[in-house]
């Protein structure tokens, strides 16, 4: 039984954290940035240490019992193949963006609380990829919500406060949909455990209730992960946010929020019929073309980057509902993609703001002279998610179009490349009014922006480049960890239970 | 049986004040409503024919109580519910000095 | 507690809230100490606490309430209350796993039992409590500051 201790610390870490930085924050201002570094760093080397003890042991799930009260008595946090595949995701893109604020909030009132509230939102995220009880689930999701609220407002313009307000409203309801779907599921199985209520559903029988929770679900995580019809407030709320949190909200939340709850409690929990992978398919499909074309006609360059975080959304949730193997790894393989180039996009969008004063692209032109390191990491991210070989957005792009030829969607397939060459036209738009062109007359003294950015923004981009090799086989089992166990489905359930009761 | 239709019941009106109102005020109190309906709906499932209130005395032999698990996860959601709501009224005040209005047809600057 | 006639409620309001203050803070405490025995516990004590400041700021005005309880202290005590909790969860790391409880149990319903049940108890109550009296205040304050524009 290998030493599973390490699990609670991605919870603790960052709650720790939290709160003393919002104790000693204003009194001592460089250990605030030492010890934001120092915690992050900690968390992605955990997190890469965790899955090199969950591929050399013989389980596939490692197990930890919180309290020593063995499941379905108490919460168990669990760490499989998917965890382990989120959690690098997570701390990889929380680290980059970490690095990156620490001099981008400079032109931000209040650092201290900006740290705590970012932390708050590692610990949400971290305890819901970590965790394997329902309601725990829930609790970290709200955590993780409300810190997000705060951190959209956080510049306190009139219109930052309005698209927060926005996101509030609109995320307090559908966690409203996601508490009431638990409590029907707790009413029919009379246990929290994910395992544990997995096993419960396979024995009962079927009945209206299931389809009624499976919607109830879908609506709810559907509006955290910003699918179609559920896409309103994501235009407004991540353009308003400070650039670093909207690289957090697009990179990473929309995904854990979302895509992986809606993973685990659908794949693992109740069990997938064809009906549900159509409606999935149709609604990723769906959000593919919305996103692109709503994208063709933006000025504002952070509000363009947001729609096509909805349509790379509608990828990844195509990928997934496809339902075969090969569409797995491509829909999970754009997740974690998706991820660092969109990050990279929104943290140059952020350099930008800050040599240059606006967002706005029909006011800026020729930047390339005066800020090299940001235009070239630009053009590696934009080539990445038009999905030009040989950067990482070419290999899962071809993979999802690959898995839907495979199975026969030939429709889906023509969708997913028609929004493949619609996303290209934008991001050419992008680079030729942002970059190329002549240098704009108010653009004439700006700057490159400082180290500690740049070293975020080069990181990021070498990231990008290097992405395919996660293919190889000798590294693949990064991604096949986590396909096999939305795979196995219901079988998780044996395996957590067995791993338990150790 | 009828107590669940009731409580969802209460959730749309909640909704409908949310969805339907112009006044931002109006439309926090609408949530309230429906976060708190939704409480009450979990403990109802949590109750057990002649049962009594899940607390231990001293020297007393209790046979059926009430589930207490409800309870306790209600109690979080509470807290939650305060969270939320206390964050978005704050957000409220500071739009009314910035926009000058609480209407929300009036407050649109972000379109497109 | 001085009466300033400019600031505040009534004489009489005034008057009573001397009175039922130190009473509603001593109700507020015993709710979280007897947590384990009866309902109650951190986060309703907390609320509790919470009014009897609430109270005062209402019947006296905002000075006499951020003399007692000014927005640093508040903003360092919520922070102190969950490292607090944190701590006596990673205690149980002593024992074995994390939030085990570790300390002597006794004997069931005794007030001093149930390990470390009563201390999170009184850790979540400094948290929510304060937590919940600096958001009036913040309120308070930026209602303040806004008349004085």
């Amino acid at each position: 039984m290998p030493n599973t201790n390490f699990i609670p610390w991605f919870v603790i870490i960052p709650l720790f954290n939290a709160f003393l930085i919002s104790l000693i924050g204003k009194v001592l201002k460089r250990a605030v940035s030492v010890l934001s570094i120092l915690s992050c760093l900690s968390l992605l080397i955990i997190s890469f240490y965790g899955l090199n003890v969950l591929r050399i042991s013989s389980q596939s799930a490692l197990v930890y019992k919180i309290g020593g009260w063995v499941p379905p008595f108490g919460i168990c946090m669990v760490l499989d193949g998917l965890s382990g595949f989120m959690l690098i995701t997570v701390n990889l893109i929380a680290f980059f963006v970490l690095v990156y604020s620490l001099q981008y909030m400079e032109k931000y009132t209040d650092k201290p609380k900006f740290f705590t509230l970012f932390f708050l939102m590692l610990t949400g995220m971290n305890g819901i990829i970590v965790t394997g009880d329902l309601f725990n689930l829930f609790v970290f999701l709200e955590i993780a919500s409300i810190a997000s609220y705060a951190l959209v407002a956080f510049g306190t313009e009139a219109e930052e406060l309005e698209a927060s307000f926005k996101y509030a409203v609109m995320g307090s309801v559908a966690s409203s949909f996601i508490f009431i779907g638990i409590a029907f599921l707790y009413g029919f199985t009379s246990t929290l455990n994910m395992a544990d209520m997995a096993r419960i559903l396979s024995l009962k029988p079927n009945t209206w209730l299931i389809p009624f929770v499976s919607v109830l679900f879908l609506m709810g995580f559907g509006l955290k992960a910003s699918l179609v019809p559920f896409h309103a407030w994501l235009p407004d709320a991540h353009p308003s946010a400070p650039a670093s949190i909207s690289a957090m909200l697009s990179g990473v939340l929309i995904k854990t929020l979302g895509i992986y709850a809606i993973a685990r409690v659908f794949f693992n929990i109740i069990g997938i019929t064809k009906a549900f992978l159509s409606v999935l398919m149709f609604l990723g499909a769906l959000s593919l073309l919305v996103g692109v074309i709503l994208a063709l006609s933006q000025w504002d360059l952070k509000r363009l980057l947001a729609y096509h975080s909805i349509s790379q959304v509608g990828y990844i949730v195509l990928g997934i509902g496809i339902g075969s193997p090969l569409g797995i790894l491509g829909g999970l393989f754009h997740l974690f993609n998706h991820s660092v180039f969109k990050s990279l996009l929104f943290l140059n969008s952020g350099a930008i703001d800050y040599a240059v004063g606006t967002r706005d692209l029909r006011e800026m032109s020729g930047l390339k002279e005066r800020m090299p390191v940001t235009a070239n990491t630009n053009l590696i991210a934009s080539m990445s998610i038009a999905g030009i070989p040989p950067f990482n957005g070419f290999f899962s792009k071809l993979i999802i179009i690959l898995a839907c030829l495979q199975k026969g969607y030939f429709g889906y397939a023509l969708v997913a490349v028609v929004g493949s060459i619609l996303t290209l036209s934008s991001f050419m738009k992008v680079e030729k009014f942002a970059f190329f062109g002549k240098l704009n007359e108010r653009c004439r003294d700006i700057k490159e922006v400082p180290y500690l950015m740049r070293f975020s923004l080069i990181g990021l981009a070498i990231i990008c480049v290097l992405g395919g090799l996660l293919l190889l086989p000798s590294i693949k089992f990064f991604l096949n960890g986590a396909v096999d166990v939305l795979l196995q489905g219901k079988g998780y359930a044996k395996i957590v239970l067995e791993a338990a009761s150790k | 049986m009828t107590l669940y239709l009731l409580c969802l019941i209460l959730f749309c009106i909640g909704l409908y004040g949310v969805l339907r109102k112009r006044n931002l005020v109006k439309i926090i109190i609408g949530l309230g409503i429906v976060e708190y309906s939704m409480n009450l709906f979990f403990i109802l499932l949590g109750y057990r024919f002649s049962g009594r209130a899940p607390i231990d005395a001293q020297n007393q032999n209790i046979l059926n109580m009430v589930d207490p698990l409800p309870q306790a996860l209600v109690l979080t959601s509470i807290v939650i519910g305060l969270g939320v709501t206390a964050l978005v009224i704050s957000i409220a005040v500071r739009i009314y000095e910035k926009y000058g209005t609480f209407d929300i047809t009036k407050i649109k600057r972000l379109k497109g | 507690m001085q009466d300033n006639p400019k600031t505040g409620m009534s004489l009489i309001v005034k008057t009573i809230t001397r009175l039922t203050v130190g009473l509603i803070l001593l109700f507020g405490i015993y709710i979280v100490l007897h947590g384990h025995l009866s309902p109650g516990g951190g986060f309703a004590g907390g609320v509790i606490i919470a009014l009897s400041f609430v109270h005062l700021m209402l019947a006296f005005g905002k000075d006499i309430a951020v003399s007692k309880v000014s927005k640093n202290l508040a903003s360092n005590l919520e922070s102190l209350g969950a490292l607090m909790f944190l701590g006596i969860a990673l205690i149980g790391f002593l024992g074995g796993s994390f939030f085990l409880n570790i300390l002597n149990k006794g004997k069931p319903f005794q007030l001093f039992s149930a390990g470390t049940i009563p201390l999170s108890n009184i850790a979540i109550s400094l948290k929510v409590g304060v937590g919940l009296f600096a958001i009036f205040l913040a309120l308070v304050i930026l209602e303040g500051t806004k008349k004085e524009k």
